[in-house]
């Protein structure tokens, strides 16, 4: 395992290219989720009215 | 064709899409992950370092295929003044803006270790980080107006014209002498005989897959947001208007 995360010493480049990658892909999900759940809450508001 | 750029149409349509993409999204990515980590051996020259193009060189294909898609959205705003197209701008540009992110931080990240520093102002590396800076122009000129027809004009506009740099990232490693390697497969010479083994080539596909599948999944929840949104500004507009 520790050899696996090593990557013949360039473990650094390796895993910090794909941890931003997931990071990026996170927040873009989420933010994305976010503004959909905050939208649907405003038009049934804006419904009741 | 129009029929389905009709709201309506395409939000029963999109359902069916967001389905089967999120699937194909979740099989190509977990194999693509695999494959990548794990199966393709590590390259001759660099040595693990190659398995950062496994999403550097996907992400960089996204970037500049998902610009192209919104000059199309573009053309079909300004001729036909389609709003769905004028969405879809709005939807497709932080997507876009996070894989030219992603393909810049990977190639600095990649860059290092085989050339030995992070960055270089060579032609390639330049006219990508231009391109980030043209997806947060049009995501902020989609902001700049009270009015969202104007905000989708003017992004429009400027989609179109910086759609100029894309032929200039496909070319720039051949038209000027760049630190970048020229295109491995995306080149029509190299098409029929890939300067790549299938080990490298076909993680590199399945990872593609998996990140056109994701794009697919957020332009369609991003494009449902900016549908709903403007539904909201038109009840808002009823409200004040009694």
């Amino acid at each position: 395992m520790a050899e696996f995360l090593n990557m013949n010493g360039y473990g650094f480049y390796i895993w910090s290219a794909y941890g931003a990658a997931l990071t990026i892909f996170i927040a873009l999900a989420l933010a994305t989720l976010y503004k959909s759940f905050r939208l649907k809450r405003e038009q049934r508001l804006l419904g009741k009215d | 064709m129009f029929g389905y750029a009709n709201p309506k149409r395409y939000q029963q349509l999109s359902r069916i899409i967001l389905a089967l993409a999120l699937v194909f999204a979740v099989i190509f990515l977990g194999e693509g992950l695999y494959l990548a980590l794990i199966a393709s051996p590590p390259d001759y020259q660099q040595s693990e370092t190659v398995r950062i193009m496994y999403i550097h060189v996907p992400a960089a294909w996204l970037s500049m295929f998902i610009y192209a898609s919104m000059a199309v959205a573009a053309l079909t705003l300004i001729i036909w003044k389609h709003t769905l197209a004028g969405f879809y701008i709005r939807a497709a540009a932080p997507i876009g803006a996070a894989f030219t992110a992603i393909c810049l931080i990977t190639g600095s990240l990649w860059g290092q270790p085989t050339w030995g520093t992070w960055w270089v102002w060579d032609a390639r590396l330049t006219s990508v980080l231009i391109l980030f800076f043209l997806y947060l122009g049009v995501m902020a000129l989609g902001n700049a107006y009270d009015n969202p027809d104007k905000s989708q004009q003017a992004s429009a506009w400027l989609v179109l014209i910086g759609s100029i740099n894309l032929p200039i990232i496909k070319f720039s490693v051949e038209w000027w002498n760049t630190l970048h390697q020229p295109a491995s497969l995306t080149s029509l010479s190299r098409m029929a005989n890939p300067g790549i083994h299938p080990d490298m080539l076909v993680p590199l596909l399945v990872m593609a897959g998996g990140f056109l599948c994701l794009f697919v999944v957020l332009a369609i929840l991003r494009l449902n947001n900016e549908i709903l949104s403007r539904k909201i500004h038109v009840m808002r507009l009823r409200t004040i208007h009694g």
